[in-house]
């Protein structure tokens, strides 16, 4: 049992990272990575929402939308996965909302910290990305747990890394065109390069 | 008053929402390794820019500031279940090699971005055409990726050879890294070097 859970968190945080062999979240990924602590309190925050949202779709999906999931309210027939993208785009925009209120009551040194990032986590499609495909595996509540917080901790990761290196960056002399956004893709994609390194590994 | 035609053309180069605006990278990478996926996603994406521009456009004086992004994201959520249930209808094959991709286009940034940007501001019509020109212009970006992609990493092309490869007894060593995620990047970064070479103007400062 433990194992399996080790088995799917382990691939989503490196085998299956959303970030850099997915490629979701891209528009955040490139667009908040100047700096290694704004992209690490993004990447903190997409963890959170992250580990709350898959878990809860998961239980609408298995409890109200699978094919025959109604049985329990006298309707085995019924089939409403059709309807599944507007549910988890707006559990997803609630959660967040929520999550919003609650840390700007309870944490708001955290709440300051993360900022204008929270309200456009719903928009990630990191976010909902994650949900679509714990559906398309089928996994139950736990792994969902898991797999939730696996691949928020494999986006944090992504985006700190490259945060670092473009630190690193702004001090070398790149060709006219290319500089900005276009080095910044090449970067990303030598980095999606190297994790494809842990794509070797069968668990 | 911009003119129509300006509002169709400029987003294919002079603001192309994927190689200046950093919109709508996101769904879009992972289904160029092959043409005719890329296909079908450029014309969902079109349908979907368009017609979710022109709804919130038709709305636009009675949606409430304060809940604008809900109805914006209802409205795009609506249209993209369309395009999926028509796939999954007519092209199921394409459909299941697109996975999750098709229904990411609701967070897809494009269509959300403009609907921000643009829709909330301009008449319908307006509206709709810059919808079709920056879903063009994403279908400018992902075509020249997967023509590339394609036809380099595999020597065919929409299924008919172009180069035979080594594998079948022909001369053309194909290129795997081509077929590989991350090849999309440098044919994207490549792509943004090409355009800000010819477009001066859009090169960033140091």
């Amino acid at each position: 049992m433990f194992e399996q859970y080790l088995a799917i968190f382990i691939k989503s945080v490196f085998i299956e990272n959303l970030a850099l062999s997915f490629f979701l979240g891209m528009c955040t990924f490139l667009a908040v990575s100047k700096k290694v602590e704004t992209a690490l309190s993004l990447g903190i925050a997409v963890i959170v929402v992250q580990t709350i949202t898959v878990p809860v779709n998961n239980l609408i999906y298995q409890n109200l939308l699978k094919p025959g999931a109604l049985a329990w309210a006298g309707a085995p027939d019924v089939d409403l996965s059709f309807i599944g993208l507007i549910s988890y785009i707006g559990v997803i925009a609630a959660i967040v909302q929520i999550l919003e209120m609650a840390l700007d009551r309870y944490f708001p040194a955290l709440y300051n910290a993360l900022g204008i990032f929270l309200p456009l986590i719903t928009v990630n499609c990191a976010i909902l990305g994650g949900s679509l495909l714990m559906i398309e595996r089928d996994y139950q509540f736990g792994e969902s747990v898991v797999y939730g917080f696996g691949s928020g901790t494999g986006w944090a990761l992504a985006i700190t890394a490259l945060a670092g290196i473009r630190e690193k960056l702004k001090y070398s002399d790149v060709p006219a065109g290319l500089r900005g956004l276009g080095i910044t893709f090449i970067t990303v994609g030598l980095m999606s390069l190297a994790f494809m390194a842990f794509g070797g590994i069968s668990l | 008053m911009t003119k129509p035609k300006e509002v169709l053309v400029e987003p294919i180069f002079e603001q192309n929402p994927i190689a200046l605006q950093v919109l709508g990278i996101c769904s879009a990478l992972a289904v160029t390794s092959k043409l005719a996926p890329t296909l079908i996603m450029c014309v969902s994406v079109i349908f979907v820019t368009a017609m979710s521009n022109a709804s919130v456009a038709l709305i636009r004086k009675q949606i409430p500031s304060s809940i604008r992004i809900i109805v914006q994201m209802t409205i795009i959520a609506s249209l993209v279940i369309v395009v999926e249930q028509v796939l999954k209808a007519y092209a199921f094959d394409v459909y299941k090699t697109m996975s999750v991709f098709v229904s990411l286009i609701i967070t897809n940034c494009i269509v959300m971005g403009r609907a921000e940007a643009f829709a909330m501001k301009n008449p319908v019509g307006m509206s709709f055409l810059d919808g079709i020109g920056n879903g063009l212009g994403y279908s400018a970006v992902l075509l020249f990726v997967a023509v590339i992609r394609e036809s380099l990493g595999s020597g065919k092309l929409l299924g008919y050879t172009l180069m035979k490869p080594v594998t079948e007894g022909g001369w053309y060593p194909t290129n795997g890294l081509l077929l590989l995620p991350p090849s999309a990047f440098f044919i994207i970064g490549i792509f943004i070097w090409i355009l800000r070479t010819w477009k001066k103007n859009q090169v960033e400062a140091a």
